[in-house]
């Protein structure tokens, strides 16, 4: 064929260049085909790994704390105020716990949210590029410190510097532990409320400048509200990060759960206890053995309760720009 | 404008072209009266020595880091008229605009060079502030961009921001009338802006304008997001609001040009190819560029 002369040499050409068509024949399953479903089935079981995690985790929780709850009735793991499993007289008051968690995390709440927010702001709004582009990676190493690090540096650093001017500050305590905290979840405040920020069309913040409004009105009174959504949200998952803490407070705020909201003591949070329990040498089948499983079932339920308090915020305050 | 009619004699309240008998015959009365002489005979384009330009553009160059956007405009807009700015894409019609407030500035590595007099104020002065700017000379973007906030919040935002002491509850009723928008949302003001249609949201954006009590209302291609019906809408409220206001208004729409505007000028590659009483320009253009271009021959 391709030696015929000029005369019919396009159609030629082009089939000896073109070769077979791919669609030729239209009832190939290519749509079909094993292999698509092969990787259909991968990415679910990859999907699900987490998933059956958190069920699996929920599971071995609350079965294990069934004899716990036999021996140790509601109305007492929620009516009382003391902690002492180890004592020979064993008391089971969720409370002590509860209120050294609850301590931190409102300590770690009121230093974190404010910087947090605060640095998006500054990054998302104000920063040059070049600023930007030193603060984010900053912000982000902030966030892979190990959180041991940070439980020496609260214990060995930010404890005797608060000594200085808090009298009477013992070498474990809330505060310094709480603190700490909040500067562990400062990475992900800002970050979050970054994003969030940084999702604003900035057709809205034109308008503002339109209607003569300086840089911080716009950014405030229009960004802000405008991300509140993503915002609260970020909030909820560093409070949450917060509640779930543990190396830092095992470190810095001591061991002695005690119902108190006094941040200079020195308090056990749920986490802690859970450490201190499963590091010792309490034999399985013991009460004080069961009773990390009745606390790991409260702090369970607690971030999940926040988890989805998060979602329904986000998708409430959704804007629709 | 509901019944629009023909697009070659200017549009309703203040007639074009009927001459300056009413200026000749009270010339005393003009020194007070430049801005609300609500009969409007003694306005038209060939009065002109009588009323004091609201806005000067003075050899005008403008650069996004080395590209030469406008290349030395010179221009007057006459108070209480609506201007066109006519032009193929990227002849710099919005770029002029944007100068007007200073709402360029928001774009980094951009250059100016040349004075814009606005009452004749140098608002690039060393010690003006773009703040006070924009709250005289307001604008209207393309896309309605009402704040994800309810319509009287939208409305009185501005208003808040620069501490104005009166009534805003009143503000807000008086400036959605203006925008012609009071009769469809006065019964869901506390509901959000996003649940308007793409007319009413640009309406509200123009009455959000408004509340700020500007002089000047920029307006870049206010309409262009819209459909026919809403665009007439917007295009009755700015021929009303032409009483009160000076409008300059970008437009890609030639007929909505002709319709709404008493003056306009055609920019070609960052210059000003001509700038005339609309009617003329459309009808009887001076440049061979801008009848080719009026008259669809290129754009």
């Amino acid at each position: 064929m391709s030696t015929t002369p000029s005369p019919p040499p396009t159609t030629a050409d082009n089939e000896t260049t073109r070769g077979p068509r791919p669609a030729d024949d239209l009832r190939q399953q290519v749509y079909d085909s094993p292999k698509e479903k092969a990787i259909e089935y991968a990415l679910g079981a990859c999907a699900l790994v987490s998933v059956l995690t958190t069920l699996g985790i929920a599971a071995v929780l609350l079965i294990e704390s069934i004899p716990f709850f036999q021996s140790v009735p509601l109305s007492e793991f929620f009516g009382e105020t003391r902690w002492t499993p180890q004592f020979t007289e064993k008391h089971f008051g969720i409370w002590a716990l509860l209120s050294g968690t609850l301590l931190v995390t409102v300590i770690s709440a009121v230093v974190a949210l404010p910087v947090g927010l605060a640095s998006a702001i500054f990054i998302s709004e104000y920063a040059s590029t070049w600023v930007r582009k030193i603060l984010k990676p900053g912000l982000e190493l902030l966030a892979g410190v190990p959180t041991v690090v940070y439980g020496y540096f609260a214990l060995s650093f930010v404890t005797p510097l608060l000594q200085t001017f808090v009298p009477g500050l013992g070498v474990y305590n809330a505060l310094s532990a709480g603190i700490v905290v909040g500067i562990m979840i400062i990475p992900m405040v800002a970050s979050l409320s970054e994003d969030a920020l940084q999702a604003v069309p900035n057709t809205l913040a034109r308008a503002a400048y339109a209607l003569g409004a300086t840089k911080y009105e716009a950014v405030v009174r229009v960004n802000v509200p405008a991300a509140f959504g993503g915002i609260m949200a970020s909030f909820i998952l560093a409070v949450s990060r917060a509640i779930g803490e543990t190396m830092i407070v095992t470190l810095a705020a001591g061991a002695s759960p005690k119902t108190t909201a006094d941040p200079t003591e020195a308090i056990q949070t749920m986490t802690a206890f859970i450490v201190q329990v499963s590091k010792g040498d309490t034999p399985q089948g013991t009460i004080e053995y069961q009773s990390i499983f009745a606390v790991g079932l409260v702090l369970f339920l607690i971030t999940l309760a926040m988890n989805v308090f998060a979602n329904r915020i986000t998708r409430r305050y959704q804007e629709k720009y | 404008m509901s019944t629009n009619e023909p697009t070659d004699d200017a549009p309703p309240s203040p007639p074009a072209p009927s001459p300056a008998s009413a200026d000749e015959a009270t010339p005393d009365a003009r020194p007070q009266s430049t801005r609300d002489d609500t009969p409007p005979a003694d306005a038209s384009p060939s009065a002109e020595p009588s009323v004091e330009p609201k806005l000067n553009i003075d050899d005008l160059h403008f650069w996004y880091s080395d590209n030469h956007a406008l290349q030395g405009i010179t221009m007057d807009v006459q108070p209480n008229k609506v201007t066109a700015l006519i032009g193929p894409s990227g002849c710099g019609k919005s770029t002029l605009l944007r100068c007007l407030n200073r709402m360029n500035e928001l774009i980094q590595g951009t250059t100016l060079e040349g004075t814009i007099l606005v009452d004749g104020q140098d608002i690039y002065a060393e010690d003006t502030d773009p703040v006070m700017v924009r709250r005289r000379v307001g604008m209207v973007f393309q896309k309605p961009n009402p704040f994800p906030k309810t319509i009287y919040k939208n409305v009185a935002w501005g208003a808040e921001i620069n501490g104005y002491t009166g009534d805003v509850d009143a503000l807000v009723e008086r400036s959605l009338r203006q925008a012609a928008l009071w009769d469809e949302v006065k019964d869901q003001l506390h509901t959000s802006a996003l649940n308007l249609s793409g007319g009413q949201q640009q309406r509200l954006c123009i009455a959000r304008t408004l509340a700020v009590q500007p002089d000047v209302v920029l307006m870049d291609e206010p309409a262009s997001a819209l459909d026919p019906i809403a665009t007439s809408k917007v295009e009755e409220t700015i021929t009303e609001l032409k009483k009160d206001y000076t409008i300059v208004i970008v437009t890609h729409n030639m007929q909505q040009a002709s319709r709404i505007s008493d003056e306009t000028a055609f920019l070609y590659m960052g210059r000003l190819v001509e700038m005339n009483p609309t009617d003329e320009l459309f009808t009887r253009p001076e440049k061979d560029r801008t009848e080719a271009y009026v008259t669809g021959r290129f754009g």
